[in-house]
């Protein structure tokens, strides 16, 4: 935050901003300063916003062509495809949109998992984005469900039948969230609400994500505490706005590629099949943003305990912050942990191709391995690395390195002591 | 020294007690409508002529959106269903108790791990098999192997004459 209370030039800009200090919250996101070293992974909180606005906006439009009835929806959607001015480049820039989405949120997420953003003081920004995530997870879940396919139907099926896992209410719960005895209309039509609602509720955490944010700034590359503002900040914007633009545009890129090459290499067939209740498509996947946890559920051979390690396997993503052990942020200084990240990278990454393949053989073998391995991560290496990892020396400032020492002797000569041991 | 009630207190507790029934009283209805409604209750029940199934062969009926196997079983698939010992099941159900008619094996065709309809006449036990997650049901449609954790469930059913059955 700047230390001057900020005072428009104009005398109507005083005016309002008396009564409103909207200007004040304007300058306040212009000047916020930011950590000088930042580099382009820190340009996906932007390409998330964008994603979000995307979603909305493409969303909207849909609505208006769309019809939520089990005997109009497919119907509908083809309509949407065929016969609406631009339909087809609106549909699939939604469809492709929660793919790019989500290709973003993991980026981000993985950002934060190597430079350690979820560390103190930063837990509230961390557990507000898991339930952004959470909440773009239910609301992709929904929206697949809107084209009545076969995928939507048996997905919508398979995933509300988790409930009936919990014991004595299962069954009731199951019932009530379909509206019915089985995914029918009125599923549909509530799915649809939910579906609509969530993204602005998505939108409200936003807001507190970056609110969360702006108390202790960014965290950095090298994940040091810096002073406010200083040698090591430069303003968000020009240089942030034009940085994040420049990546925006990148990613637009690929976005675009799907949009108009490849706009359903990431959907499945099965759902340009209108939904039958009486047919089971052969071989049931989630969407690919979706398919690690998918794998979890199917490695545990138990209906309760699949579903619990599923959602735990999310949940402990929650507990990050008291679960790593080690006060030093930036996987930079972490020599081992920078290991077991890249594995970790790599679990999940097995996991994914394991959820789309058939749940047998070697790849219910490998999945139970990668299931173990990824519980592992958090709830063991985590917690000892903390206590025995040997750090490498962080630097006292961004500019220090650069420039060759620090004005602050002491520091440098504490720094020497480190290195000579 | 103790804390000692005082009239007001008491006026707190009173006015959230009736506080949280009103609440509860505007909440429940918002909760409630969301469970089948009158008319999805009103298709409760389906006759089903059954005059045309061979044996050896399965018909799928739709009853509440639910699929509902109706198989006419041969002499070798009773006795089959029948052979097997108890102690062998993940859920323990003899065959007698699942087909009261052991011809007629009448049950939902919904897999009892997260509701996929089952194959027919696939799987390790020549029964049934679930796509989605591998469970393997015999041919009475008891849960053999895989993740699903009970036999696929018999729907209240009776056979009105001969040839058809009335389902719910």
């Amino acid at each position: 935050m700047s230390e001057h209370e900020y005072i428009p030039k104009s005398k109507v800009g005083k005016w309002f901003n008396d009564r409103l200090p909207l200007l004040t919250l304007a300058n306040h996101l212009t000047d916020y300063p930011t950590p000088k070293n930042l580099n382009y992974w820190w340009t996906f909180g932007g390409i998330l916003t964008f994603c979000l606005i995307t979603q909305i906006v493409t969303g909207l439009v849909l609505a208006m062509h769309y019809i939520a009835h089990a005997d109009m929806a497919f119907q509908s959607v083809e309509h949407i495809m065929r016969d609406v001015n631009y339909g087809w480049l609106i549909r699939y820039i939604h469809a492709n949109g929660a793919s790019m989405f989500f290709l973003a949120v993991y980026i981000h997420i993985f950002r934060s998992l190597f430079y350690g953003s979820y560390k103190s003081p930063r837990e509230i920004i961390w557990i507000i984005g898991i339930i952004i995530y959470l909440l773009m997870m239910a609301a992709a879940f929904l929206g697949y469900v809107l084209p009545w396919g076969q995928m939507s139907f048996w997905g919508a099926t398979v995933i509300t039948n988790l409930f009936s896992a919990i014991p004595l209410v299962g069954e009731g719960i199951v019932t009530w969230l379909w509206g019915g005895y089985s995914v029918d209309n009125p599923t549909l039509t509530r799915f649809f609400t939910l579906h609509y609602l969530i993204p602005f509720l998505i939108l409200g955490l936003v807001v507190l994500h970056i609110w969360a944010l702006h108390v202790p700034g960014n965290n950095n590359p090298i994940g040091i505490d810096i002073k406010k503002p200083s040698k090591d900040t430069v303003p968000f914007h020009p240089y942030i706005v034009i940085k994040d633009g420049f990546a925006l545009l990148m990613f637009m890129i690929v976005f675009a590629f799907f949009v108009f090459y490849t706009p359903n290499i990431l959907g499945h067939a099965d759902n340009y099949i209108e939904a039958n209740p009486l047919v089971t498509p052969a071989h049931i996947v989630p969407e690919w943003y979706l398919l690690p946890f998918y794998a979890i559920l199917r490695s545990v051979p138990d209906k309760l305990l699949g579903v619990i390690a599923m959602l735990s396997a999310i949940l402990i993503l929650a507990a990050l912050p008291w679960l790593d052990t080690s006060k030093i942020r930036s996987a930079v200084f972490r020599p081992l942990y920078k290991q077991f990240y890249w594995i970790l990278v790599a679990d999940v990454l097995i996991l994914g191709y394991v959820g789309a393949m058939p749940a047998e053989g070697l790849y219910l073998l490998i999945a139970r391995i990668a299931t173990a391995y990824y519980f592992l991560h958090f709830l063991v290496v985590l917690p000892i690395l903390g206590f025995k990892e040997r750090t490498t020396p962080v630097p006292l400032s961004i500019t220090e390195p650069i420039l060759g020492g620090s004005p602050n002797l002491a520091a440098v000569k504490k720094k020497d002591d480190f290195k000579n041991q | 020294m103790e804390k000692k009630t005082k009239r007001r207190d008491f006026l707190f507790t009173a006015t959230y007690a009736v506080g949280a029934v009103g609440v509860g009283a505007v909440v429940w209805p918002m909760i409630d409508q969301m469970n089948p409604d009158a008319s999805v209750k009103a298709l409760a029940s389906t006759e089903v002529d059954v005059s045309a199934v061979d044996p050896g062969k399965t018909i799928t009926v739709l009853w509440r959106g639910k699929p509902v196997f109706i198989r006419r079983r041969t002499q070798e698939e009773i006795a089959e269903a029948k052979s097997v010992k108890l102690e062998e099941l993940k859920h323990p159900e003899k065959d007698e108790d699942r087909a009261k008619n052991p011809e007629w094996l009448v049950m939902l065709g919904v897999c009892t791990h997260l509701g996929c309809v089952p194959l027919d006449q696939k799987g390790d036990y020549n029964g049934w098999f679930c796509p989605c997650h591998g469970s393997h049901y015999d041919i009475s449609g008891r849960i053999r192997k895989g993740p699903a954790p009970t036999n696929m469930e018999i729907p209240e059913y009776k056979f009105v004459d001969a040839n058809t059955i009335k389902i719910g």
